[in-house]
């Protein structure tokens, strides 16, 4: 089965005609009635003894309806259950610049900022711990000493696989170089915002910005110690996440309890300036890597130091620190690896998920050591680089298991189409051209809360008109993951893509899904769609058959891939609920045009005539789909990380033009070899490298979080710059799929994958052009210019 | 250093009634002095079409027109408008036809989390209407006027060109 009417084909999103014409509504956008605005007190310290906080007079204030402090909440929290650290509101200490302190809430959002004013704290400023090797040293008094360290190490993480000393000896080039990266942000247009809705019964509807519907519900119950059923969290239109609405955040907790003790609804936004205060970005990171490599070999051995700066609360961070030294298993065999990562505590915004998570800053080192081995060699970095990317159906030495991989054949057009052999190396001084490739998740495949439920699970409703509905828990973020889900329901019960509806992310309405973090809704959610779909299917098909007189098909039973290697080396024990991954769903009908045929007989009968009969017995048509990962991995400490059911594997070809005066640096053209396995939708896989490709070249040439003495000094869009329309190369996509046999309909993952190999394509470009090597981000003007300069007086 | 909604001030001096068009359709309101004109539109009018990216003229999101020409609709104050005839994205489509440059945005894949996509549409309908013919230059200029975080404004490129597109085929 293979010629689809849906998916595979460009699909705007299902509301984008909502969101062209305004009428898409946001967070923010809600009028509930008779609402009370909140603010937030944030702290002008980064660290600092809270000795009392007065109150009275901002109570006393006509008009204010509640004030709260830390002592309004007992317990902390943090998407981790390994590290709920962080407080709603801060308790006795405050650990960086715009941490909440107190909250209020008014009958005007005027009142409520006039309050705010009235509320006095008395700190005692301490000194705080600004950077990571401060971190690193001695203390008697940590940022959390509840960890009961004695320094502000939060955690370390050391794995070793293979004999990297021996891998090193084997090697004919070896170089080991420091590299240093600075913070940068999501900058998503639409700030976090949140509106509580109470009822008479103290049930709470919580609308909010978030990636994470499913952790915001549990994180609120939690928090504010009510029963989990009486919290209903609903994400509306959201105006971009990548990552950073990845989280349970305070001011959910603080709009959520105003709403508890006022009895009335609560609205809560941010302004551009808190959203740099709340942060969550990519961690600034100090590390040193060291590869081998042998032209017959391949990598004999990679090794890594990372020091990564977590900011004051814990956050992904643990994540983090495995994903720093295991996503370097691709898209390379590496048979001897050893890494060491330490995630420190600081006074400052913390750090967590950002799109390429954990995975992007170490991507730079290696890919840029990578070339520094293959130039010294004398091989061409594009030709040796397709020579060694994975094969498919291997399994990594920390026994990742790589399946489809697109890439090889990929990237050999992408070098075709680029003029690889023309440009490179023989482009005039000031011009140059480079390469990289990088690899990342398809969901991570073990829940963050361990539970034996499904990754995700979908509900799909079929009512009498022939309306499809497809209720899902997963986030639609701006990337197209409702429209995704229609198409495949669409394409399973062969109706028109505006058939089909789809609640989302509505933790009453909608079953558990984990949220958009991971790249895995496609993948997971996906899947789940998919099973949902076959099932109502196979209802249709009874019914059809009822109908037509024929025999009703047999379904085999969900056969596990033969191949044991494909299982994850498990024994076959699907759970009869589960229909498998990516399923057959060839049942001999055709279902089109509003038609259900059979294929043997040619009898037919109308899709609205299938809907009827198969509603009379049950009145109504709903049926459940599941995605469940195989399981897979090794039994070490620390082998779940990373693990995924499916990877996705990208190269980027980068030129570049070089101002021999300046050291300014424009990307001229990228052409970008993804393998995304099969592409559902090829518009919104193109909108997602395209938007990589954005944020990759923003980090890579001039994005950077500035901090002075904890304080953010660019937390605005004037001075943390991102790239403009007149940066933004062209970009062409060649083709690079692969089939992913356990994805949906064949697919991987597109809107993370792409973006790390740009920043070092960008910069081994760089190396082209001018024949200099930079090892620290951004890739600044006058950085380039320096390390020009100093080539030159050599 | 504090957040929260900055609506409507009370006591910030003389409220006043202001009389204006917005989306063709005459408004009278009191409004206080220094009430923005994205809060008067998505406050006290409920059109919440116009976007908030930041409050300080820097996003770009908040666009509408006001007699015609783009502006930033957070810098401006509400009480100056008198008279004035704004625009907003809920007046952009005539109806249920979408206006060219809506209809490429759509199609072409310009649109994912939508946030910037009202005030690029705002200045895009300024554009052509200025210039039915924008070179790539004049292209680029207008599309950055607003942050788009998601797309890398390739998309947006391409439906600004498909719409310069369609406009010259239709008056050749
Ligand atoms: S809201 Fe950002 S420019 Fe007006
Ligand atoms: S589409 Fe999300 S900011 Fe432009």
């Amino acid at each position: 089965m293979n010629a689809y009417r849906i998916v595979g084909t460009p699909q705007p999103q299902i509301d984008a005609r909502d969101k062209v014409t305004g009428r898409a509504r946001y967070t923010d956008d809600i009028r509930l009635p008779n609402c009370l605005h909140a603010a937030i007190l944030r702290s002008p310290h980064a660290s600092a003894r809270i000795r009392a906080i007065d109150t009275a007079r901002a109570i006393a204030l006509p008009g204010v309806r509640a004030v709260l402090t830390g002592a309004d909440f007992e317990r902390t929290f943090g998407v981790l259950p390994i590290s709920k650290d962080e407080p709603a509101l801060a308790r006795e200490r405050v650990r960086y610049v715009g941490e909440p302190v107190a909250a209020v809430a008014a009958e005007t959002a005027a009142l409520a900022a006039a309050a705010l004013a009235l509320i006095a704290v008395d700190y005692l400023p301490t000194t705080p711990v600004l950077d990571v090797r401060q971190a690193l040293r001695p203390t008697d008094d940590p940022l959390h000493p509840e960890l009961s360290h004695d320094n502000n190490l939060h955690k370390q993480v050391e794995q070793c696989f293979g004999d990297p000393e021996a891998g090193f000896a084997q090697a004919s080039v070896v170089f080991e170089k420091r590299f240093s990266f600075p913070s940068v942000t999501h900058a998503f247009t639409e700030p976090h915002a949140v509106q509580v809705e109470i009822d008479g019964r103290g049930n709470l509807t919580v609308y909010s910005a978030t990636q994470v519907p499913h952790y915001v519900h549990l994180a609120l119950a939690q928090v504010l110690d009510i029963d989990e059923h009486r919290v209903r969290v609903i994400k509306p239109h959201l105006g971009g996440g990548f990552g950073g609405k990845s989280d349970p955040f305070p001011h959910e907790m603080i709009a959520a309890r105003l709403a508890l003790v006022t009895g009335r609804n609560v609205r809560l936004r941010f302004s551009r300036e808190d959203v740099f205060f709340s942060h969550h970005g990519r961690h600034p990171t100090q590390l040193t890597m060291k590869l081998g490599f042998h032209p017959g070999r391949g990598i004999t051995a990679l090794t890594g130091d990372f020091l990564i700066d977590g900011g004051a609360y814990g956050s992904f961070g643990v994540v983090t620190t495995y994903y720093n030294g295991v996503l370097l298993q691709g898209p390379y065999p590496v048979p001897n690896f050893a890494f060491r990562c330490r995630r420190m505590y600081t006074n400052k915004p913390m750090c967590g998920a950002m799109r390429g998570h954990g995975g992007v800053n170490p991507r730079f080192a290696s890919e840029v050591l990578m070339d520094m081995a293959l130039v010294q060699s004398g091989l061409d970095p594009c030709q040796a680089r397709i020579d060694l990317i994975h094969r498919e159906n291997t399994l990594t030495i920390n026994e990742f298991r790589i399946t489809s991989v697109g890439l090889k054949r990929g990237l050999e057009e992408a070098m075709r189409r680029s003029d690889w052999r023309d440009k490179y190396g023989k482009l005039p001084y000031g011009k140059g051209i480079g390469v990289a490739c990088g690899f990342f998740i398809s969901g991570s495949a073990l829940p963050i809360h361990r539970n034996r439920r499904p990754a995700s699970t979908v509900r799909l409703t079929l009512e009498f008109d022939g309306a499809v509905t497809v209720y899902s828990g997963a986030a639609d973020i701006g990337q197209g993951s409702d429209t995704v889900l229609a198409m495949m329901a669409a394409e399973v019960l062969g109706v028109d893509l505006g058939q089909v509806k789809v609640v989302a992310a509505d933790t009453r309405l909608t079953p558990v899904d984990l949220g958009s973090y991971s790249s895995r809704v496609t993948f997971m959610a996906g899947n789940a769609a998919r099973n949902a779909a076959i099932r109502m299917r196979r209802l249709l098909v009874a019914a059809a058959c009822r109908l037509l007189e024929l025999p009703a098909p047999e379904y085999r039973a969900p056969a596990p891939p033969e191949d044991r290697f494909r299982q994850g080396g498990r024994s076959p024990d699907f759970d009869a609920d589960f229909l498998g991954a990516n399923p057959d769903y060839d049942d001999g009908f055709e279902f089109a045009d509003g038609r259900i045929r059979h294929l043997g007989s040619g009898r037919e009968t109308g899709f609205l005539a299938a809907v009827h009969a198969a509603i009379e017995g049950p009145g109504v048509l709903q049926t459940v789909g599941n995605y469940r990962p195989p399981k897979l991995g090794g039994s070490f400490k620390g082998a779940g990380a990373g693990l995924s059911p499916a990877y996705s594997f990208t190269a980027f070809i980068v030129e570049v033009s070089v101002d021999p005066d300046t050291g300014f640096v424009k990307v001229d053209k990228a052409t970008c070899a993804h393998d995304c396995g099969f592409a559902l939708n090829p518009l919104a896989v193109r909108g997602q490298i395209e938007g990589c490709f954005h944020m990759g070249m923003g980090q890579a040439l001039m994005e950077e979080v500035l901090h002075d003495n904890g304080a953010v000094q660019n937390a605005g869009f004037l001075e943390y710059k991102i790239p403009s329309p007149f940066e933004q190369p062209e970009i062409d996509l060649v083709p690079s799929t692969s089939d992913e046999s356990e994805g949906p309909f064949g697919a991987k993952e597109a809107g993370e994958g792409p973006l790390a190999p740009v920043i070092p394509a960008i910069a081994n470009a760089i190396f082209d052009a001018v024949g200099v090597r930079l090892f620290e981000l951004p890739l600044r003007p006058d950085r380039v210019l320096a390390a020009m300069r100093k080539a030159t007086a050599r | 250093m504090n957040s929260g909604i900055d609506g409507a001030q009370p006591d910030a001096g003389a409220v006043r009634l202001l009389s204006l068009a917005v989306n063709g359709q005459r408004q009278q309101r009191a409004v206080a002095p220094d009430i923005t004109l994205l809060d008067f539109l998505r406050e006290q009018l409920g059109l919440t079409g116009s976007k908030r990216g930041c409050d300080l003229g820097e996003c770009g999101c908040c666009a509408v027109l006001v007699d015609g020409r783009p502006m930033l609709s957070c810098l401006l104050p509400a009480a100056d408008l008198e008279h004035s005839a704004i625009t907003t994205i809920e007046g952009i489509a005539a109806g249920t036809a979408l206006h060219p440059l809506q209809q490429a945005m759509i199609d072409e894949g310009a649109v994912q989390c939508g946030y910037c996509t009202p005030a690029m549409v705002i200045n895009g309908v300024h554009l052509f209407a200025s210039e039915p013919r924008p070179d790539a230059e004049a292209i680029r200029t207008c599309i950055s006027a607003t942050s788009c975080r998601c797309t890398g404004y390739n998309r947006i490129v391409q439906a600004f060109e498909r719409t310069a597109e369609r406009f010259a085929e239709e008056q050749p």
